[in-house]
């Protein structure tokens, strides 16, 4: 088991940031912790680093109880959302440093320093930068640079705390993909903090879903994306609409409109119920297809690069809804502003309970 | 998007700089408030300085007395400045790097001496342990001498210049963070080797910049020092009090002529705290 993490509780003054929360990594895995700001995935990482202690709880690395090891012992490389170079030193003693500092008995010779930062550095892509400063680098160099620097210690277990979200779009993404293909060539144990569920769920092997000091929902991205566990995490991973209803005789109202209700949830009694649709699995037609088809007209058009978001006002809605149709659908039914279209929710999930947006 | 920086190669549009009588009147307030204030006085002490010629100026400050003054305020110097810089780098660590109760009381009253009138600090120290006092008694027995001696002098000077280093310091280590401390941390450096390889070359500059503003105001520190120094000639003087002691016995010259080290000694620092700006800022 490359981490384990037993009952750890963390609390701030009052808040309590941390509750009693126990997770399993497979050595090898990158794993991403997803959930809003505020909900404590960077506490935990830094606990887990040894930067806060918890107020109880265990946490075992390599099989080994770390929990009361200073930081400089637990042998973990952490990479910081604001980089965190050392802004005196150049980009070769940045790397070099973790390995500077080590007792001189167990430091490597000079020329062993040297190759191995040269090598981190060229699996960076970032070889070309021996002498540079942090601050001739730009964002996304700093951040490559960073991760080299925390891989010289031959880490048990790599945490990366938001590393790509000081970074602009475009660079993020390609940061995302180059992260992945690099975890799968040195394998090592990591962590990753995000409140970027695109992010999570292109990179991550195992995503763990954690709101208000809690794990929510925990698997692959395509367990947690298709089978959400519970409403905040069906919301948390994209977009969606809302309808608040209630559940009845096995049907669920939306609106005016039913649609039946899961099959777990048929015979349940009568409750208040939310159900979700995602805004890509609604249906746009010029011609009803089907009875169940609600009536709406076009409020508004947006391009969103590929995809057209379309604001509709159905009958029997309080609510807009939202919907995203492929541009080429937009452009053969030719829509516009006004129009009247039939309006399909191809996949409904509902559920009950209290949660609230 | 950040605004373009202005730099003395790129101006302010014309459309945002004031008109141009505007920027006369106010070049030239500058100008005339500087001539009489700082140029008028400077040059008036030097014309008095030198009044009696090269030769008496130099026997002014080489006279044992004037000597001994120099030697003292040196002394007091090369104590309070690095005793001050040690002091305010672990108030400002401790400030900017933990948390504890009452930080926020010490970070006002890190201003006290600062806000304190010298001559009242000096008397706090001759209150404090001043030979009439059970704790300044107790020291004379064991052959101590606080008040009327080098000790007070010292001691006075590093409360009055304590504000110095610490102040120069906490914006600067607040601005830093904690970030490349943890990093290292997390990297297997020891407290000592984050110390001496981060943290100190990251504030090394603004903790020079405070040393010299630190020195600056212990060279020319006469109010607490007046109080607790007791004026012996040759043995308690400084050059600020040796100064004051030459004008009231009416030897104008001589007060000017060492006065006009004390100027000297302003200048030096001026240059080296203008040198280490431009270094602060380059690096900063």
């Amino acid at each position: 088991m490359g981490i384990e993490l037993q009952n750890i509780t963390k609390k701030f003054a009052e808040y309590t940031a941390l509750d009693n929360i126990s997770l399993n990594v497979d050595s090898g895995d990158l794993i991403a912790l997803l959930g809003p700001s505020g909900c404590g995935k960077t506490t935990l990482l830094r606990i887990i680093a040894g930067l806060e202690l918890p107020d109880s709880g265990k946490i075992i690395l390599e099989n080994k109880d770390t929990t009361n090891l200073p930081p400089r012992k637990k042998n973990v490389g952490f990479v910081f959302q604001h980089y965190a170079l050392f802004r005196r030193l150049n980009v070769f003693d940045n790397v070099a440093f973790g390995l500077n500092v080590l007792p001189r008995g167990e430091r490597p010779p000079r020329k062993e320093i040297r190759d191995r930062v040269e090598h981190l550095l060229k699996l960076v892509q970032m070889e070309w930068a021996l002498k540079r400063y942090p601050s001739q680098l730009s964002g996304g160099q700093r951040q490559r640079v960073a991760l080299a620097r925390a891989l010289a210690v031959n880490p048990k277990v790599l945490l990366l705390d938001e590393p790509f979200s000081a970074l602009d779009a475009k660079v993020r993404q390609e940061l995302r993909r180059w992260l992945r293909k690099l975890h799968d060539e040195i394998h090592v144990t990591s962590i990753f903090v995000t409140h970027d569920q695109e992010e999570a769920l292109e990179l991550a092997d195992r995503i763990v879903v954690i709101n208000k000091g809690k794990i929510e929902q925990q698997g692959t991205p395509q367990e947690v994306y298709d089978h959400p566990a519970n409403a905040f995490v069906y919301n948390f991973l994209g977009n969606v609409n809302v309808f608040h209803g209630r559940i009845r005789n096995g049907k669920v109202s939306l609106g005016t409109h039913h649609v039946d209700a899961p099959d777990e949830l048929k015979h349940t009694e009568e409750k208040p119920s939310q159900a979700f649709v995602r805004p890509h699995e609604i249906g746009i037609s010029k011609i009803q297809s089907s009875g169940s088809d609600l009536v709406g007209t076009i409020q508004e058009v947006r391009l969103l690069g590929g995809q057209i978001g379309l604001n509709l006002e159905c009958e029997g809605f309080d609510n807009p809804i939202d919907a995203e149709i492929p541009r080429e659908l937009y452009v053969n039914l030719q829509l516009a502003k006004g129009d009247k279209v039939f309006v399909s929710l191809n996949r409904v999930k509902v559920f009950t309970g209290d949660y609230a947006i | 998007m950040h605004p373009p920086k202005r730099t003395p190669g790129n101006p302010a549009p014309k459309t945002l700089s004031d008109p141009k009588p505007v920027q006369i009147v106010l070049i030239g307030l500058t100008f005339l408030f500087f001539t009489g204030f700082i140029f008028l006085p400077l040059s008036l002490v030097f014309s008095q300085a030198f009044q009696k010629g090269w030769e008496f100026y130099l026997e002014c400050i080489r006279e044992p007395y004037a000597v001994e003054a120099v030697k003292l305020t040196l002394l007091t110097v090369s104590v309070v400045v690095p005793l001050n810089a040690f002091f305010g780098l672990a108030a400002a660590w401790a400030i900017t790097k933990f948390n504890f109760r009452g930080k926020a009381a010490l970070k006002t009253l890190l201003d006290l001496p600062f806000a304190v009138s010298p001559v009242v600090a000096g008397l706090i120290f001759v209150l404090l342990v001043g030979s009439r006092t059970p704790f300044g008694s107790w020291l004379g027995e064991h052959g101590i001498k606080i008040i009327f001696s080098t000790p007070g002098i010292i001691i006075a000077t590093l409360f009055v210049t304590f504000p110095f280093v610490a102040r120069e310091l906490i914006p600067l280590m607040e601005a830093q963070g904690r970030d490349e401390e943890e990093a290292a941390l997390t990297l297997g450096a020891k407290g000592w080797q984050i110390f001496a390889k981060i943290t100190l070359p990251n504030i090394k500059w603004g903790l020079l910049y405070g040393m010299i503003l630190c020195s600056a105001r212990s060279i020319g520190e006469f109010g607490a020092v007046s109080v607790v120094s007791g004026h012996i000639r040759g043995q308690t003087n400084t050059i600020p009090l040796h100064v004051e002691i030459l004008y009231s016995e009416y030897n104008f010259t001589a007060s000017f002529a060492v006065a006009s080290l004390l100027v000297f000694l302003a200048l030096i620092t001026i240059v080296l705290k203008s040198a280490m700006e431009h270094q602060f800022k380059k690096t900063a």
